[in-house]
């Protein structure tokens, strides 16, 4: 047991009192903000009806949270089929796929707009001027998250033993995954969609330089004319995202060992 | 090299709450004595050896090297040697740097440093490997850098916290004779603390047997085997078979003869420990015994038998000896007259 | 080979994605710089020699290198703040996630915030005005290169400690044990052992929050309508542009200067971690 000294806690505790009040008080001040009554004084949750009551806004969440979830659904439906085959029948490829799926680390979300116009042209042209189109590059924007999520928990279980037992029992693939993989690596599932609805929520370079307008986009729009209903929804993205991580930590059962490699990066959705 | 001093462990208690993981362990170590402390995960050994580490505190109880009470020396004034169980080297430094870095903290000059660290991994035979780092190394490799760092600084104390465990069984067998060899060599007084009674018997000057924070009994490894002073030693130490017996007048009445009952045997009906190696065989038609299995295990085997009132004891012999049984065979099982501890029948 | 090639076919969908929506963007742009009107030409990257677009540059690299200095320092000191803490603590999941938030997911919303707190109408503007007198928003700041380096800060920090919470924990506690037998003192492990494993770490880590700031849009975006004083919003305005047309191709070679700086990073990053995660596995 390390002993620790009287002043070295006193000297810890103001460390945290000073992170504290760095990092707590514009998030005070935003709840602050977003309830003030600039007319008669006192506070009025005018801004936080807002979300519901501005038509733009309302519309905005609902399409995002729309976003999110299509894209939780996309990213599974390719990920982790994906990931399980690479596993077993291509193991040769398992450098090729985490590379990709690590490349977007490395090339900007504003990179990506800037080339995508053509791509999206296309994609336009076939399935119309919906913001749920962002889906697919969305899926990308999430892999490396997802990614690592889902292969810690493939590696934690014994796939190979688990596959070929299932087989020998006649399974075929598609019962294999979904009823004998799928509810061992619940967990990297859950993570990766925790967190994927984290970042999509979240996005606004790809999304306003398209011009698609999805939350984050309207917030700013709103930020323009309309201060405290703009930070009250920031606010709550926040709040939103907070929830979801802790919930997730919490669930997230075990310690599992972090290690430099399985954590977030660089420019994806900021 | 060094000469060695004693070390006295007076009355150790150490609470974690309510949890006591010491209770009033004492124990003294002679100079130059290496002592084991065996027992099982949770009895408090690597506790006390901590405590005199200096990286744990005890509630209560002191601690003395060569007549002086450390209790308050911080633990990097107390010039003690230590070998973890394993990850101890320094990743960053090669093996040299490593072992020669308590010497560095010593304020020693680079060269004499240098060659006094040298001269170390020549004793422990890994001169080769000087400028190799600890992740080029093998577990068995490490661990032996691990012992000539501790060694380096011509510790008063040497302190080995279960240094074979994370090894593999054929590397722990030649690390252990190794980490003696070394021990006699430089002659410095030493705690090893173990899970395993092999270990420790192998090793040991004298090994304490621990269970719950408290000492059952310090012995010479022979006279451990031999004469167990407690349940808990006998069953830890050794393999035994549990017959009934009767006790009475310091003598165990049972299978048919009387030996002598060690001290610490209850009186009256109870069961006896008896080592299967004291265990007796022998071919009879009339023997109200049979035998039940016979298993070769190389250069001995163990004969199981069937008693009278179904019980299986299990004998041990020189392979040689066991080839004339086979399962169904007759025989009378008899006990030589060496000591059995006798104790409480609990299902009785 | 063709057996291969067969086994492969499953994958083709992850392929398709990454391929279309990752790779040909990426492709684009780098092809982009170097065409204009359909012949190759080097106009555009010229064009990022010019006064505008190497002020944009040098603002951006001021601003990624102080916003990384200063996160990696204090994000640095509040990692170990936290591993101070059970793995399994209330307090300690709560920073972490947190931090989380902030870091990768806030954005937007961290310009708000700041908005909210010294902006024109902040909750401290106002109420340093009322104790003070003091003019905390006056002069516009918050939209000049110090308000960018302030709010940038506030998600670097917690990058770090996401980044860093793993070094700190791959410090074994045998090495502390280890050194403290052999004679060291807290201050010589800290110099003798704890700070040489970390260095790598720490110094990943700074290159890392440099190349998020540098390729963050987001915050600044939401913070500064006009005006492009950075790379990023250089690019946006490129895009954007309603007044020079042919102003969209210049956004390529941005595009593809942005990609250079971050690529160099990280390959550097991913150099320094390779030996951090050996050590401190």
């Amino acid at each position: 047991m390390r002993r620790r000294t009287l002043g070295g806690k006193v000297f810890r505790a103001m460390l945290w009192v000073a992170f504290g009040l760095f990092f707590l008080f514009p998030l005070y001040a935003m709840a602050d903000f977003s309830t003030r009554n600039l007319i008669a004084g006192g506070r009025t949750m005018q801004a936080w009806q807002n979300l519901i009551a501005d038509e733009a806004l309302y519309q905005s969440i609902v399409i995002s949270l729309l976003l999110a979830g299509f894209t939780v659904v996309a990213m599974l439906l390719v990920l982790v089929p994906t990931m399980i085959w690479v596993r077993l029948r291509t193991p040769w490829a398992k450098g090729m796929v985490e590379f990709l799926c690590l490349l977007p680390l490395t090339i900007p979300a504003l990179v990506i707009v800037v080339g995508l116009r053509n791509v999206y042209l296309w994609v336009t042209y076939f399935l119309g001027e919906s913001a749920l189109t962002l889906t697919f590059v969305y899926v990308v924007l999430v892999l490396p998250f997802a990614y690592r999520a889902i292969d810690a928990a493939l590696a934690a279980i014994d796939l190979k033993t688990l596959a070929e037992a299932a087989r020998s029992l006649g399974a075929g693939w598609a019962t294999t995954i979904l009823r004998v993989v799928v509810p061992n690596i619940w967990s990297g599932i859950l993570s990766a969609a925790f967190i994927s609805i984290a970042v999509v929520l979240g996005e606004y370079t790809i999304a306003s330089l398209s011009g698609y307008q999805t939350l984050q986009v309207q917030i700013v729009q709103i930020g323009k004319t309309d201060g405290p209903t703009s930070v009250a929804a920031s606010l709550a993205v926040l709040l939103f995202g907070f929830v979801l991580l802790l919930v997730l930590s919490l669930l997230t059962r075990g310690r599992r060992r972090a290690t430099v490699e399985n954590v977030v990066q660089p420019g994806v959705a900021a | 090299m060094t000469t060695g001093v004693a070390v006295e462990l007076n009355e150790l208690t150490r609470l974690y709450g309510s949890v006591k993981a010491l209770d009033g362990l004492s124990l003294h170590i002679e100079p130059g004595e290496l002592v084991a402390l065996l027992g099982p995960s949770g009895c408090g050994k690597t506790t006390a050896l901590r405590i005199l580490a200096g990286l744990d505190e005890a509630t209560s109880g002191t601690v003395s090297v060569g007549g002086k009470d450390v209790s308050n020396v911080p633990a990097n004034k107390r010039d003690m040697g230590m070998v973890f169980q394993a990850y101890s080297l320094f990743p960053h430094l090669t093996v040299l740097d490593n072992v020669a870095f308590g010497l560095k903290m010593r304020g020693k000059a680079k060269s004499e440093r240098m060659s006094q660290a040298a001269d170390m991994l020549d004793l422990v035979g890994l001169s080769a490997h000087k400028h190799k780092y600890a992740s080029e190394l093998s577990g068995g490799q490490q661990q032996r850098v691990a012992l000539a760092r501790a060694l380096a600084i011509q510790p008063r104390v040497l302190l080995l916290d279960e240094p074979l465990s994370a090894l593999d069984a054929k590397v722990r067998a030649q690390l252990r004779d190794e980490i003696r060899r070394v021990q006699l060599e430089v002659g410095t007084t030493t705690l090893f603390v173990t899970h395993d009674q092999e270990e420790a018997l192998a090793v040991a000057d004298r090994v304490g047997v621990m269970s719950q924070g408290r000492l059952e009994q310090l012995a010479a490894p022979a006279d451990l085997y031999a004469n167990p002073a407690t349940p808990f030693v006998a069953e830890f130490v050794g393999l035994n078979n549990k017959v009934p017996a009767q006790v009475s007048g310091g003598q165990a009445h049972l299978l048919g003869t009387s030996v002598p009952a060690l001290e610490g045997s209850i009186a009256g009906p109870g069961l006896a420990m008896v080592r299967p190696e004291s265990v007796t065989i022998v071919a009879d038609s009339a023997g109200t015994s049979t035998i039940s299995s016979v298993a070769f295990l190389g250069p001995i085997s163990r004969v199981y038998a069937a008693l009278a009132d179904g019980s299986v004891i299990s004998a041990q012999m020189a392979s040689s000896q066991a080839k004339a049984f086979s399962p169904g065979d007759p025989v009378t099982v008899g006990v030589e007259p060496t000591g059995v501890l006798v104790v409480k029948d609990d299902a009785a | 080979m063709l057996r291969r090639l067969r086994d492969a076919l499953p994958l083709l969908p992850f392929l398709a994605v990454v391929v279309i929506f990752l790779i040909i963007p990426t492709v684009t742009v780098i092809v982009s710089a170097f065409f204009a009107d359909g012949a190759f030409s080097l106009a555009r990257i010229e064009a990022l020699f010019s006064g505008t677009a190497l002020a944009a540059l040098w603002k951006s690299v001021l601003l990624s290198a102080s916003t990384a200095l200063i996160g990696a320092f204090l994000g640095a000191v509040l990692a170990w703040l936290i591993v101070s803490n059970p793995p399994t603590s209330m307090v300690r999941r709560a920073v972490i996630s947190l931090c989380s938030v902030l870091a990768q997911f806030g954005g937007v919303a961290l310009a708000f915030a700041f908005l909210a707190t010294i902006g024109l109408n902040g909750v401290l503007t106002l109420w340093v005005q009322q104790v003070f007198g003091w003019n905390l928003a006056g002069s516009g700041w918050l939209y000049s290169l110090t308000g960018l380096i302030l709010v940038y800060t506030y998600f670097q920090i917690p990058l770090m400690v996401i980044v860093f919470v793993p070094a700190l924990e791959g410090l074994r506690e045998q090495w502390r044990e280890a050194a403290v037998s052999l004679g060291a003192s807290t201050w010589r492990y800290w110099r003798e052992v704890a700070v040489p494993l970390l260095t790598p770490a720490f110094l990943g880590s700074a290159l890392l929050l440099f190349a998020n700031a540098f390729a963050a849009y987001a915050t600044a975006a939401a913070l500064v309508s006009q005006g492009s004083p950075i790379l990023p919003l250089l690019i946006r305005a490129a895009l954007t542009s309603e007044v020079v047309l042919g102003q969209s191709g210049f956004a390529y070679a941005l595009a593809l200067e942005m990609i250079i700086v971050v690529a160099v990073v990280m390959v550097a990053y991913n150099a320094l971690v390779r030996r951090t995660a050996r050590w401190l596995r």
